[in-house]
C-alpha cells in the first residue's frame, strides 16, 4: 500500500491509498482522480495517462521502456519529468509519491 | 438544469464512461446506469488478449472499483433490459415494466456479435466473444492439445488465435476474403500477421468459407467448407463482426443508419437523446463522412463529447480515430481511416517485426498502421490531426526519425 498524491493541472490534490501491485494510472482512476484518461486501460497504447513525476521521486522509480519513451516522446508538453502512469508499479516504496497531472491528456 | 435526471442505457466502456465523467464535470443530478449483464461496467479489449490468457483478473476488468457508484450516487441497474423509449412521456420502460423517468437520455447499448449464418452454428461448442460471459465460455474450452476453429480473420479472431496458442491450443482460422483483416488493414499489415501467426503454429484457409457446423452428441466436432473440406474440432470461435444495438433508437423513431445517427456533440436528432459508442454512427470531420466505429478510443470520445454538451462544457478537442491490438509480442497501434487513399509507404522491415505502413492520398497521411512502432503511431497521429503534408521519401527512411518527419 502507498499513499500517493496526484496534482492536478489547476492546483487540486488528492492524496489516496492505492495497493500494491496496481499501477499509478490504476490508482487514479480507483479513486475518481480526474485529469488520466487511460484510454487504453493500461496497454502503453495511448499515452493518455501522462503525469509528471516529482523530481524527489524521479530515481525511485524504475526507468521507462523503450516503447514508453517513443510514446511520451510526441505527448503534449513533455518533460524531462514525464511518465505514463500505467507503466508505474505502485509498491510500498512508493508511499509519499507525487505526481502532477498536465492540462490535458489529448 | 442541476436536477436534470439523466439515463444512460447500456452499461459497457462507454455507458458506464459517460456516467463518471457527468460526475467528473459536476452534474448533480440523479444518473442511472441500465446493463442487461449481471456486472458493473468493465474493459472488454483484455477479454481476448491478457484475461484470455489467465494474466489479468476479474478486478482488473473493471472500469470502475463497485464502491465507486456508491460514493458517486451513480444507480446501476444490472440484468435490466430496456425494452421501449416514450420519447413524448420522456421515459425509459424496462422489460420487467418498471419505468424510469428521465430529462436527458444516452443510448449506449453497443453491438452484439454476428452470427454464422450456417447450419449447427448454434450448437453447443460454437462461441462468440464479446462479454465476460463469452470469455468466460470461451476460455474453458482453451486446454493445451484441444483443437480451435476460428471463423473470422479479423482482431477478435487474430487476438484468441494467439491467446489460444500460448495456451497450448491447436488452432486454425478459415477467413472468407483472400486475406486476414481484409475489411479492417491493408494488404502489408495482412501478409505480416499471416505470416507471424503461420510461423506460431496457427493453421490458416482463406478464401473459404464455411457452410455447416457439423455436430456429435450435440457439440460441434467439425467445420463443413464450401469447397467440401472436412475440419475436425474441438470448439468454434465466431468472429464476423458486429450489428449495432439500434433497436430501441429505431422503434423510437431515431434515425439509424448502420447505426444511431448523432451529432459531433453524440446528439441524435431529439435533443434530449444523445447516443455514444459502437452503436452510433457519428460525423469524422477529419475525413469528411459519417462512419460508425468499433473502439473504445470512439466510446470515450463521444463519452466526453455527450458529457460536455449536457454539463455545458465547451466540446472537446476532435480526435483522430485510432485502435489497438496486441498479439503475441506484438502491439499493432493504428490511427485514422484508410479513405481515399492513393499510395502506401512501408517504413521499416515487415520481416524484423516492426514496421509502419503509412496510407497516402497526395501528401497527406490518412492512416497509420504500426506494428511495434510507438513513435511512427504517436508521430503519425499528429500529422493525420494537422493535416499537414509531409515527405514521402522522410516517411520512407527509417534512419530519419520520426520527430523530423513531423517536424
Amino acid at each position: 500500500m502507498a499513499k500517493i498524491t496526484y496534482i492536478e493541472f489547476d492546483g487540486t490534490e488528492h492524496t489516496v491509498d492505492v495497493r500494491n501491485g496496481l499501477s499509478v494510472m490504476e490508482g487514479a482512476i480507483k479513486n475518481n482522480v480526474p485529469g488520466i484518461d487511460a484510454d487504453c486501460g493500461g496497454a502503453c497504447a495511448c499515452a493518455t495517462c501522462h503525469v509528471y513525476v516529482d523530481d524527489a521521486w524521479r530515481d525511485k522509480i524504475d526507468k521507462a521502456s523503450a516503447m514508453e519513451e517513443s510514446m511520451l516522446d510526441f505527448a503534449q508538453g513533455v518533460e524531462p519529468n514525464s511518465r505514463l502512469s500505467c507503466q508505474i508499479r505502485v509498491t510500498d516504496a512508493l508511499s509519499g509519491l507525487i505526481v502532477r497531472l498536465p492540462q490535458d491528456q489529448h | 438544469m442541476s436536477r436534470n435526471r439523466i439515463v444512460i442505457v447500456g452499461a459497457g466502456h462507454a455507458g458506464g464512461s459517460a456516467a463518471a465523467l457527468l460526475r467528473q464535470y459536476g452534474h448533480v443530478g440523479p444518473i442511472t446506469l441500465i446493463g442487461d449483464e449481471p456486472y458493473l461496467p468493465y474493459q472488454r479489449p483484455p477479454l481476448s488478449k491478457a484475461w484470455l490468457k489467465g494474466e489479468a483478473g476479474e478486478e482488473a476488468l473493471q472500469l470502475r472499483p463497485s464502491e465507486f457508484y456508491d460514493t458517486q450516487s451513480i444507480v446501476v441497474r444490472r440484468g435490466a433490459v430496456a425494452a421501449a423509449i416514450d420519447r413524448i412521456a420522456k421515459t425509459v420502460v424496462l422489460s420487467d415494466g418498471d419505468t424510469l423517468p428521465y430529462d436527458t437520455l444516452i443510448l449506449a447499448t453497443g453491438a452484439r456479435a454476428r452470427s454464422l449464418p450456417a447450419p449447427g452454428a448454434d450448437l453447443e461448442g460454437v462461441h462468440a466473444l464479446r462479454t465476460a460471459d463469452d470469455a468466460e465460455a470461451l476460455k474453458a474450452h482453451l486446454i493445451a492439445g484441444h483443437r480451435l476453429i476460428v471463423v473470422g480473420g479479423g482482431y477478435v479472431g487474430l487476438e484468441v488465435a494467439a491467446s489460444a496458442r500460448a495456451l497450448g491450443v491447436e488452432v486454425t482460422v478459415i477467413e472468407r476474403e483472400p486475406r486476414l483483416l481484409a475489411r479492417v488493414a491493408g494488404e502489408a499489415l495482412s501478409g505480416f500477421f499471416h505470416a507471424y501467426h503461420g510461423a506460431r503454429g496457427v493453421r490458416f484457409v482463406l478464401g473459404g468459407a464455411v457452410t455447416a457446423i457439423e455436430g456429435a452428441d450435440g457439440r460441434a466436432a467439425a467445420v463443413i467448407l464450401d469447397h467440401g473440406e472436412r475440419l475436425p474440432c474441438d470448439t468454434v470461435l465466431v468472429g464476423v463482426g458486429a450489428i449495432p444495438n439500434q433497436e430501441l433508437a429505431a422503434q423510437a423513431g431515431l434515425a439509424c443508419q448502420d447505426g444511431v445517427v448523432v451529432n459531433l456533440a453524440a446528439r441524435t436528432e431529439d435533443p434530449a437523446i444523445y447516443a455514444i459508442g459502437d452503436v452510433t454512427r457519428r460525423p469524422l470531420p477529419l475525413y469528411d463522412r459519417s462512419f460508425r466505429l468499433e473502439s473504445v478510443p470512439n466510446a470515450l470520445e463521444q463519452a466526453k463529447q455527450a458529457a460536455c454538451d449536457i454539463t455545458g462544457r465547451p466540446p472537446p478537442a476532435p480526435e483522430t480515430p485510432w485502435f489497438w491490438s496486441d498479439q503475441y509480442d506484438l502491439k499493432l497501434q493504428i490511427a485514422g481511416l484508410p479513405f481515399d487513399v492513393d499510395h502506401r509507404v512501408v517504413r521499416g522491415d515487415p520481416s524484423s517485426g516492426q514496421f509502419a505502413v503509412f496510407h497516402m492520398k497526395g501528401d497527406r497521411i490518412q492512416a497509420v498502421e504500426a506494428v511495434n512502432s510507438p513513435a511512427e503511431f504517436m508521430g503519425g497521429r499528429l500529422l493525420i490531426g494537422a493535416g499537414r503534408p509531409v515527405s514521402r521519401e522522410k516517411l520512407a527512411d527509417p534512419a530519419i526519425s520520426m520527430k523530423e518527419v513531423a517536424a
